[in-house]
């Protein structure tokens, strides 16, 4: 059975804002097919006994004080920005997803 | 769209029971940003406190505040909550650009608080709320939408962004749904954020202003028929105020009704509050779930927050406010009937702080539930927001008190205060609104007020004491309100030897 489906790969290509044809949508599932197929080996090694891992280190937390430290000026800010408009990054509008 | 007219409320919840949930969102006080040392005060100019954490610039790496994780879990605590022994960030995925990494780092399945309640006294009986959860996650940029009409995005060509609020501390402190309100959803709902805001101003975590945004509130509201199950549930944003806590739960308890009565169904979608017409308009809706593909943030190691560190935040808690409360009703010897009045006005803390400058409990609070709840009632507004300080009410009780106004005047200089014109001194003198207190032209004017009414001033004169009143009006009106009735009073009787 597939890892995934063409019907998630598109879902996610959607998600992404990617623009991916009818063909593109077979030839990607396959490959992600193979890719996820192979991470999921691991879990033929994971015992019950052993925890998913998200961290490779064994750290807990790691915090920093509340103290100011100097900011980037305005000019820094926007330099890599696309475009810059009123001191303010300018992207294009976004419809239907109003946070 | 239906044009069923409205039911009233009382149909509505004599037809249907409501449930009701809250989200709050809390901006913490702390020096600086959740995951990074750009500073986090208040209206600084565009994209000025922004650095390359906050910015998603490549190879960035975020740590969390310290003063951050203590607030949120001190907030955990005071809402009775169990504190996680072990808990992650996650990333939340989604493709807007008010975050400028594409993600927002929060808290998914691991929150640091879950499990506590609150409870909340409502027309005088305690109702417990559940809290589900609290958890830390950082604040969105802010979005300009220009090219249309409206400033929404509808329209819109472009947006404009400012990051200086991105990546601010945010709480969000999650209720369990809340059944069996009947018709008291809309006040429970308001007394539960009242509650709420006053415990997290208290614990100094947050200055918890609605109207600046460092305390927002969604309202989810369903309905169902007696007897059935829980109703589908609208999550209605834009809440700025106590009062529009209550006025959203309200109008969506009465809108549903109306889609449910004429055999409509609620569809599961976010609405937006509107200060201006009290009701509820439909925003984006949720019909699809939306996927943030959550996973736990690679960049964070995980908490663990120390029991013992735990225990010693506990033991430094705060007086609950309700416990604050009890001492103060004690303090102004109030009954409970007054007290709720007094917190129902929301004149606790502003009587508090009056008393604190100097005025008696009686004579604050016969400002601040008088005059003062009349005026913020008229312009529909807060009455922390009419316009008067709680030392600029002691400083014209203090006027009263010394003689120098009397209270029709000193209504007169409140108007002042309000209409900000200065402190209450600066009004008297401003407006000569003093009380005429130079005995020589008070004494002309009772002479003045007896040699024009010499049949009054005869029946003082025979003992006919209670004939004097239509002098002193005669005198109250030659110095136009300004004299203080109780000493014109007693220098007529002295005139006419009646003493």
């Amino acid at each position: 059975m597939a890892a995934i489906s063409r019907d998630e790969v598109a879902h996610l290509a959607r998600l992404s804002r990617l623009a991916v044809t009818e063909q593109e949508l077979d030839t990607f599932a396959g490959q992600l097919d193979v890719i996820l197929q192979a991470v999921a080996r691991v879990g033929e090694v994971a015992a019950a006994e052993i925890p998913p891992t998200s961290h490779s280190v064994p750290l807990t937390n790691v915090l920093r004080e509340d103290v100011v430290i100097n900011c980037l000026t305005r000019e820094e800010a926007l330099a890599g920005a696309p475009d810059v408009e009123a001191d303010r990054f300018r992207v294009p509008r976004i419809l239907d997803e109003e946070a | 769209m239906t044009t069923t007219t409205l039911p009233d409320y009382d149909a509505a919840v004599a037809a249907f029971e409501p449930v009701i949930g809250l989200e709050t969102h809390v901006e913490l006080g702390t020096n600086t940003k959740m995951f990074c040392g750009c500073p986090t005060d208040f209206g600084g100019e565009p994209n000025t406190r922004v650095c390359p954490v906050c910015l998603g610039l490549p190879g960035a790496l975020p740590v969390a505040n310290k003063a951050a994780i203590e607030a949120t879990i001190r907030i955990g605590l005071a809402l009775n909550c169990s504190i996680a022994t072990w808990c992650r960030f996650a990333r939340k995925n989604y493709f807007y650009p008010d975050m400028p990494k594409n993600f927002q780092i929060s808290q998914y399945d691991e929150p640091l608080c879950v499990d506590g309640y609150l409870d909340v006294e409502v027309d005088g009986r305690t109702v417990r709320i559940g809290i589900e959860r609290v958890h830390l996650e950082e604040d969105t940029g802010k979005t300009l939408h220009v090219g249309g009409a409206t400033g929404r995005i509808h329209g819109a060509t472009e947006s404009l962004v400012d990051y200086n609020r991105a990546g601010i501390p945010l709480v969000e402190i999650v209720t369990k749904p809340v059944p069996g309100a009947g018709a008291l959803a809309p006040e429970i709902a308001r007394a539960y954020v009242t509650e709420l805001r006053d415990i997290l101003r208290g614990l100094g975590v947050s200055d918890v202003r609605m109207e600046e945004g460092s305390l927002r509130c969604d309202v989810n509201t369903s309905l169902n028929r007696p007897g059935e199950e829980w109703g589908t549930r609208t999550e209605t944003k834009n809440v700025n105020s106590l009062r529009s806590v209550e006025r959203a739960v309200r109008s969506e308890i009465i809108r549903q009704a109306a889609v449910l009565e004429s055999g409509g169904r609620i569809i599961q979608e976010t609405r937006h509050f509107s200060e201006e017409t009290g009701d509820t308009r439909p925003g984006r809706s949720k019909e699809e779930a939306t996927d943030y593909r959550y996973f736990p943030e690679p960049d964070l190691v995980p908490l663990a927050p120390d029991p013992q560190w735990v225990e010693e935040l506990r033991a430094a808690l705060p007086e609950a406010p309700r416990v604050h409360r009890k001492r103060l009703q004690e303090a102004w010897g109030l009954s409970d009937l007054d007290m709720r009045s007094v917190v129902n006005a929301g004149a606790v803390e502003l009587i508090e702080q009056t008393v604190a400058a100097g005025a008696t409990a009686a004579a604050a609070r016969k400002w601040w539930l008088g005059e003062l709840a009349r005026r913020a009632n008229e312009d529909g507004i807060e009455l922390s927001a009419v316009g008067a300080t709680p030392a600029q009410v002691a400083e014209l009780q203090t006027l009263v008190d010394g003689g120098k106004l009397n209270d029709k005047l000193a209504r007169v200089v409140l108007e002042g205060v309000i209409a900000g014109e200065g402190s209450p001194t600066a009004v008297m003198e401003a407006r000569g609104l003093a009380v005429v207190s130079d005995t020589g032209a008070l004494t002309a004017a009772v002479d003045e007020a007896i040699a024009a009414n010499p049949d009054v001033a005869a029946k003082v004169r025979d003992g006919k004491v209670a004939a004097a009143g239509a002098l002193v009006g005669a005198v109250m009106k030659t110095t136009k309100g300004q004299a203080d009735a109780k000493t014109v009073r007693e220098l007529i009787l002295e005139r006419l030897g009646a003493n």
